[in-house]
């Protein structure tokens, strides 16, 4: 029992670590590369407005990267305090993968973060350039090798148990396994797509209370082409990933379908309430066939249900049925509404184009919508937690697929000791999170009034000035 | 692989090495910008900032040694991995949250509204110190084997206000360094004071160190051993001493040799690093389980080596080319 409530504790503090984590380098992965286009456009052209979309943008860059850096740091020791076992057991495959990311990745841009942002009057303009580039490089390097390590867990090959412990045999089979593809271009579309709307989402906002200067409209464009060109990548690229998952982890797209005999003619259920206990949905609304057909691409094929993975004396071993549902409608839903509002803003943008010939169509996105771009501001957060969701308790009672169950991996470290630090945690998320968000919207505020934005000091535009001395 | 002998032997070591190396260059760097942020509540607004312009382009790159060397820990040594946090599990959870608040208060101090500076300045020293007091704790709770007894807690209650010192001291010649006017004196006068922490701090695990374990005892005591051995205090003793002579009569004519308390301070570092990696080899967990028996499978660890063979050195190389754009006084603020 004390370890059962250990175990539980820790799943939770390890979700609530990891959820706040993640959605620090979901900007900054992206928010890099936007940056570095920002800064090239400024150099090719010349004009101010892409320098100014770079100054308040890189603010906002380096107060997310400062939080996802603290918030990583809890990651990495969670391991040892939290889940000896999982090291212990596939430590050989896991080591290499996190050592490679601390060495290829974690130093290269935390040394050149500081470069970026306070060497632009230091350092020669390519110099700066080329930091950019190797920060934007670096968070993506940490995106791979991470979603390895992850998509391993989810999909292992490569490897041999010997008494007990994983020894690698094959390295190139561990990294490409077979959902790494498709999990890091799912998450990189989720990252460059989390972006757009941020930045959508606070161009409008900025536009709204009366700051129309000509970065924000260049900022609010370019987002909104972004998005509309990445969604329907993202929806191909998820529908894949689904296709991979249900050759790997069939429990959990049975789980996320809400489906529990296995047969043909599977309808795509909207709608339902799942009940674990008596193995059934409740109140389901569906349409018929459409789940046949777009997990096996024709009509009437034949899907794996929830109670083939029920062992003859009883044993479940797939997931919890209703997280996993419903995490997967909110994502899939949140993508839908992506695709609808990027759509519908570049129409009205390229048809003001049409109208006046001006380069930057903006003026005609109607007061409503840009309200509605405020509201998707952080809808990328949303689909990526739930979409992580999905995945993660998808891969329950595993903790690395069909190798260690999340149990075996749990320390034996008193629960109120758990509680203890979770609760601790949660506090400072809560009020981070709360900081966060508000400072946000107070910087915009503060360029849309027009006050200078470097008017204060600041210690990331501040400059370190050398005074010749010796 | 077999070049250098049995790599179930050379590669645990070489790993032990350089995770040693990395706690070293941790404490150092680290050690300094947190040693700042301690000695927040002793300056004023503007200085403050100054201060923190200092560090800032460093102490993200210098958080990251200690993400390497939990890494390392991690990766070669999974087992001892494993039994060191949880057994550290408390003071861990408190480092972790020190270290989330003072890294969100660099960036939330300038960018919250100006009313809420003072609030972020006060968790920025917060943080500083809830992350230094439990690095000495944990020095000293590893000194001691990881048990949880009365006596053990209180001696490491010790060392973790002895580091803490000892980091502002350290902070504080960093400061020297990089300050000039009468925030320079001013941190002249912060290094004397911190000096003693670290002379505490040294003389305290010293002492304790060979009481807690016969085998440490006869390490160090034992003959010829003891011949070997001298060099490391004298070595600390004088530079201590040279400290001391010397930052009573800074700042120097004209600003020479700002950089060399800090410079005597890492030396005195290294020292007082040797002296305990000598102490605990070869265990990784004290008196409990040696390197040889935690490792990870040598396969892993020399496809790991294999990359930081290519990777350290360039690491090396980029760090340098930071500080060295970064050179020279953080003396104005310039709002660009
Ligand atoms: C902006 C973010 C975003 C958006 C709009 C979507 N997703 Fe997603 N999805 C993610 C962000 C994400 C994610 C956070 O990045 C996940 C979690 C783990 C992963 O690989 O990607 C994910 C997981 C994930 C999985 C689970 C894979 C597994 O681990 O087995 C599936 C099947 C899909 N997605 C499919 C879709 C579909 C069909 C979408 C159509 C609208 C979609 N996603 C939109
Ligand atoms: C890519 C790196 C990741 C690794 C190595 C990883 C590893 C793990 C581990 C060790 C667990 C087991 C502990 C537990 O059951 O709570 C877990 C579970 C979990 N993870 Fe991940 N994870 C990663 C990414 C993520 C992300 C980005 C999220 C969400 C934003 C996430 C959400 C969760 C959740 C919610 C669970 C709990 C599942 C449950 O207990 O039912 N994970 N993951
Ligand atoms: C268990 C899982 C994870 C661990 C142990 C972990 C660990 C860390 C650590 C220690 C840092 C700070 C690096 C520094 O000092 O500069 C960091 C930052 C980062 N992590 Fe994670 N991380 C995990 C999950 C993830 C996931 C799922 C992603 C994205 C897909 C991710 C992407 C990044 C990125 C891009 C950074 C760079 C800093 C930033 O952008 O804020 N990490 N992580």
């Amino acid at each position: 029992m004390e370890v059962m409530d250990t175990l539980l504790l820790s799943r939770i503090q390890f979700a609530a670590n990891i959820s706040f984590h993640i959605l620090f380098p979901t900007i900054t992965i992206a928010l890099g590369w936007v940056l570095l286009y920002f800064k090239l456009r400024f150099v090719r052209s010349g004009d101010d407005r892409w320098m100014e979309a770079y100054q308040f943008w890189v603010k906002i860059f380096a107060l997310s990267f400062a939080m996802g850096v603290v918030s990583g740091i809890t990651m990495s020791f969670q391991f040892g305090t939290n889940w000896p076992g999982f090291m212990e057991t596939v430590g050989n495959i896991a080591g290499p993968l996190l050592a490679y990311e601390v060495m290829t990745a974690f130093f290269l841009e935390a040394v050149f973060l500081g470069i970026m942002l306070f060497g632009f009057s230091r350092v020669p303009g390519w110099l700066h350039t080329m930091a950019t580039f190797l920060v934007a490089f670096g968070t993506t390097m940490s995106a791979f090798w991470i979603i390895v390590l992850n998509s391993w867990m989810h999909t292992p090959q490569g490897f041999e148990m010997i008494e007990g412990v994983a020894h690698a045999t094959d390295w190139w089979a561990i990294i490409f396994n077979p959902s790494m593809p498709y999990r890091f271009m799912h998450m990189m579309l989720a990252s460059f797509l989390t972006v757009s709307f941020l930045i959508a989402g606070i161009s409008a906002f900025r536009w709204l209370i009366g700051g129309q200067t000509k970065g924000v409209r260049a900022a609010l464009q370019t987002a909104v082409f972004a998005a509309a060109l990445l969604i329907p990548v993202q929806i191909f690229v998820g529908d894949m990933h689904g296709l991979n998952t249900k050759e790997y982890q069939p429990a959990k797209v049975a789980a996320m379908e809400g489906h529990w005999e296995t047969g043909g003619n599977v309808p795509l259920i909207l709608f339902a309430i799942p009940d674990q206990e008596a193995r059934e949905n409740h109140y389901e609304i569906g349409i018929p066939n459409l789940a046949s057909f777009i997990l096996t691409h024709t009509w009437d094929g034949e899907v794996k249900g929830l109670n083939d993975f029920v062992t003859e004396d009883g044993e479940v071993l797939h997931p919890r049925v209703a997280p996993v549902f419903w995490g997967f409608r909110v994502m899939v839903g949140t993508g839908l509404a992506m695709l609808a509002i990027s759509w519908a803003g570049v129409y009205l943008i390229l048809r003001r184009r049409r109208e006046t010939g001006d380069r930057f169509g903006v003026e005609g996105l109607p007061r409503f919508y840009l309200y509605g771009l405020v509201a998707m501001t952080f809808s990328g957060w949303l689909a990526t937690l739930s979409g992580w969701y999905v995945t993660e308790i998808g891969r329950q009672p595993w903790l690395v697929q069909g190798v260690m169950t999340t149990k075996q991996a749990v320390a034996d470290v008193p629960a109120p000791m758990v509680l203890s630090t979770l609760i601790a945690y949660l506090a400072v998320y809560a009020i981070l999170l709360g900081a966060y968000i508000t400072v946000i919207f107070y910087l915009a505020r503060k360029a849309a009034k027009g006050e200078k934005l470097q008017g204060r000091l600041s210690s990331t535009e501040a400059e370190v000035v050398a005074v010749p001395g010796e | 692989m077999d070049l250098f002998g049995d790599p179930a032997i050379w590669l645990p070591f070489t790993f032990a090495a350089l995770m040693g190396v990395s706690i070293l260059i941790y404490v150092v760097l680290d050690g300094f910008d947190l040693g700042v942020g301690l000695l927040f509540p002793f300056s004023d607004d503007d200085e403050k900032d100054r201060m923190v312009a200092a560090i800032g382009p460093f102490w993200d790159a210098n958080e990251t040694w200690l993400v390497l060397a939990v890494g390392l820990l991690l990766v070669a040594f999974p087992a001892a991995h494993g039994a060191i946090l949880t057994a550290l599990y408390l003071p861990v959870a408190v480092m972790l949250i020190g270290l989330i608040l003072r890294g969100v208060a660099f960036e939330f101090r300038v960018k919250a509204p100006t009313k809420y500076k003072p609030l972020w300045n006060n968790l920025f020293f917060t943080g500083s110190l809830m992350t230094s007091f439990s690095q000495g704790f944990m020095l000293g709770m590893y000194v001691m084997g990881l048990t949880w007894t009365w006596a053990h807690v209180g001696f490491a209650l010790l060392t973790a206000v002895f580091l803490t010192v000892a980091y502002s001291f350290i902070g504080a010649t960093w400061v020297i360094h990089k300050s000039e006017g009468y925030l320079q004196v001013k941190a002249v006068d912060w290094a004397k004071g911190g000096i003693w922490g670290l002379v505490l701090g040294i003389g305290a695990i010293s002492i304790a160190t060979p009481y807690v374990s016969a085998r440490i005892f006869d390490k160090w005591f034992g003959f010829p051993e003891i011949l070997y051995l001298a060099p490391l205090p004298i070595v600390s003793g004088l530079l201590i001493v040279w400290l001391w002579w010397m930052l009573q009569r800074m700042p120097f004519y004209n600003d020479r040799y700002s950089w060399l308390p800090f410079a005597a301070a890492t030396a005195l570092w290294i020292t007082a690093f040797i002296g305990m990696a000598y102490s605990f080899y070869p265990y990784v967990v004290p008196e409990k389980m040696t390197l040889y028996e935690s490792a990870s499978a040598p396969e892993s660890l020399f496809i790991i080596l294999i990359g930081t063979a290519f990777v350290l050195p360039t690491i090396i190389a980029y760090t340098v080319l930071a500080y060295t754009v970064f050179r020279g006084k953080a003396a104005e603020l310039r709002y660009d």
